[in-house]
């Protein structure tokens, strides 16, 4: 525990002493803003809610995301820290959780930037502060899944131009397989119960629902596996490829 | 201590280190040495539980590192080869977060950093980003980790590589100081650092091991080892007549130094016999000294045969 908090606390660190966080707090609060009032028309709808704003995240986190990801294991790789890293004596699995849970705080103080939305919409009119405040927990979680996805392919390559385009593609694969179009390609060699288990795997219905002001453990649940099961396979190929 | 035995790596079909056993004890400094690619670097890597042997055993201060990992790395301090840090950080941070990585209790820690950080002069880049220091400060940096928990055992990938000759004095003054209490590795390609602080040297080719020997004992296997070296104007007459002495195996002389150098036959002490003939002679002699011996003739000699072969197969 206190090594996962030292790694927090050092790569938070290295965030800030860059212009990395800068950059990505300014175009991630820029953009935010941007789609929920131009394209989400969030005044005009007329009503007071934050739906607008956050049916855009999704797509924000699919380029966004993958940048912070893809530096997470590969930079270290390519400066040969890792031989520094895995000669301290620290778990592989304090690394790789301390340097997920860095990137995924870093990421929610972007997303607690926004508070000023939730303000706003307060003012304007009478919200549902329940929704809002599961929606936010909805898009922490997101962020998360693809956090964890962008942190493992990240530690596949050395290169971060690599890392960050096979993160965005395997994310937004997760966010499409829910998709009508998707799930029609894998019928046509899959048998229905995989294509039902290919559904049931989209990060978009499971983020909806939970927008929608449902929490239901089902969503929950699935994004906890998720962002489990991607670290796990993180410690693997750290350990497979720490050497290369 | 470090007991390593049978160590093999392969990546591949390429063997990197090929069935290498040794054991270093406590107290002394042992040398690496060897072409690049020899496999120095892969051992290393295998001891401080970087990379897992193919095949074979490796133990620190009696612990297996294949059964208990986290003790025997930190029982260790290590030295990567080009000294590795995160560039992005103040030296006294970086050094902060190491002694916490090392579990080093939070009430020594502060006290762990002022002692390196006053071991390796780095007081005044205490508050510097690592990235703006120079290389010579880089390695100290990478020292300073190294040996954060007076650690029993330290291992140096290069640790001279790249500094100047002031630098490396330093670093090899600390080496020596640190080697009483510790087992220490290192490795290296200039030779006279292993005349300098090493006390046994293993020298490494293909993998494998091809020599190990104190320092001084693999000089004397040298050609060079009691050859008798001066610089003078000779001519060809007076050359003819050395090389006819009976003490005498072969003589040299380089053009460009104006340096000659007598061989003498199996055995034989011949300083004072050239000594004499140069008097007699009534030559002007700018130097006059007796050779221990050059280790790099004997690397050389050594490691490569052994290329040459593997250019055959």
């Amino acid at each position: 525990m206190n090594h996962i908090n030292a790694i927090i606390r050092r790569e938070l660190q290295s965030y800030f002493a860059t212009p990395i966080a800068y950059v990505f707090i300014v175009i991630f609060l820029v953009m935010s803003g941007v789609f929920a009032f131009y394209f989400g028309r969030l005044y005009e709808r007329g009503q007071a809610d934050l739906l607008p704003f956050f049916n855009y995240h999704p797509w924000l986190y699919l380029f966004l995301v993958p940048a912070v990801a893809m530096r997470i294991w590969s930079e270290e790789r390519n400066r040969g820290n890792i031989e520094l890293l895995m000669t301290l004596p620290v778990k592989r699995m304090a690394w790789v959780i301390g340097k997920f849970l860095a990137a995924w705080v870093f990421v929610g103080l972007a997303l607690l930037l926004t508070f000023p939305m939730v303000i706003s919409i307060n003012y304007l009119g009478d919200s549902d502060n329940g929704v809002i405040i599961a929606s936010y927990l909805g898009s922490f979680l997101l962020a998360g899944a693809f956090l964890a996805i962008g942190g493992c392919l990240s530690a596949a390559t050395k290169n971060q131009v690599i890392a960050f385009i096979l993160t965005v593609v395997i994310c937004f694969l997760f966010l499409l397989s829910g998709f009508p179009m998707v799930l029609a390609f894998f019928k046509l060699f899959l048998p229905q119960f995989l294509v039902d288990v290919i559904a049931s795997t989209s990060f978009l219905s499971h983020y909806t629902s939970i927008t929608k002001g449902v929490l239901d453990l089902g969503d929950l649940g699935y994004f906890a596996l998720t962002i489990g099961i991607w670290l796990y396979a993180t410690v693997v190929v750290v350990e497979m490829k720490k050497g290369d | 201590m470090i007991e390593c035995s049978h160590l093999s790596k392969h990546f591949g079909d390429v063997k990197a280190v090929n069935d290498l056993s040794f054991i270093a004890h406590q107290g002394q400094v042992l040398g690496f040495l060897g072409p690049n690619g020899a496999g120095k670097s892969t051992t290393m890597k295998m001891i401080t539980g970087f990379l897992p042997p193919t095949v074979g055993n490796i133990k620190v201060c009696g612990i297996d590192l294949a059964e208990d990992p986290v003790a025997v790395k930190n029982k260790i301090g290590y030295l990567p080869e080009g000294a590795p840090s995160y560039h992005e950080m103040k030296v006294g941070p970086f050094l902060q977060f190491i002694a916490r990585m090392r579990n080093i209790p939070y009430a020594q820690q502060q006290s762990a950093v002022d002692s390196v950080v006053a071991r390796l002069n780095l007081n005044h880049v205490y508050y510097q980003k690592i990235d703006t220091l120079s290389k010579g400060f880089k390695r100290r940096v990478g020292l300073a980790q190294a040996i954060i928990h007076d650690p029993e055992v330290l291992i140096m990938d290069e640790p001279t590589d790249g500094l100047d000759p002031n630098q490396k004095h330093q670093v090899r003054e600390l080496i020596t100081t640190m080697s009483k209490n510790k087992t220490i590795i290192l490795s290296t390609h200039i030779l006279e650092e292993v005349q300098a602080v090493c006390d046994r040297a293993i020298i490494i080719a293909n993998g494998a091991i091809v020599a190990d020997n104190t320092p001084t004992e693999m000089e004397s296997v040298s050609r060079y080892h009691h050859a008798v070296s001066f610089v003078a104007d000779l001519d060809t007459v007076l050359l003819n007549k050395i090389k006819d002495m009976d003490c005498v195996r072969d003589v040299t002389y380089n053009a460009r130094l104006k340096e000659t150098t007598v061989f003498p036959a199996q055995g034989l002490f011949i300083f004072d016999e050239i000594s004499e003939l140069l008097k007699q002679q009534g030559i002007q002699v700018s130097s006059l000294k007796m050779e221990a011996g050059r280790l790099d003739e004997v690397f050389r000699n050594i490691t490569q045969p052994v290329q040459k072969q593997e250019v055959k197969r």
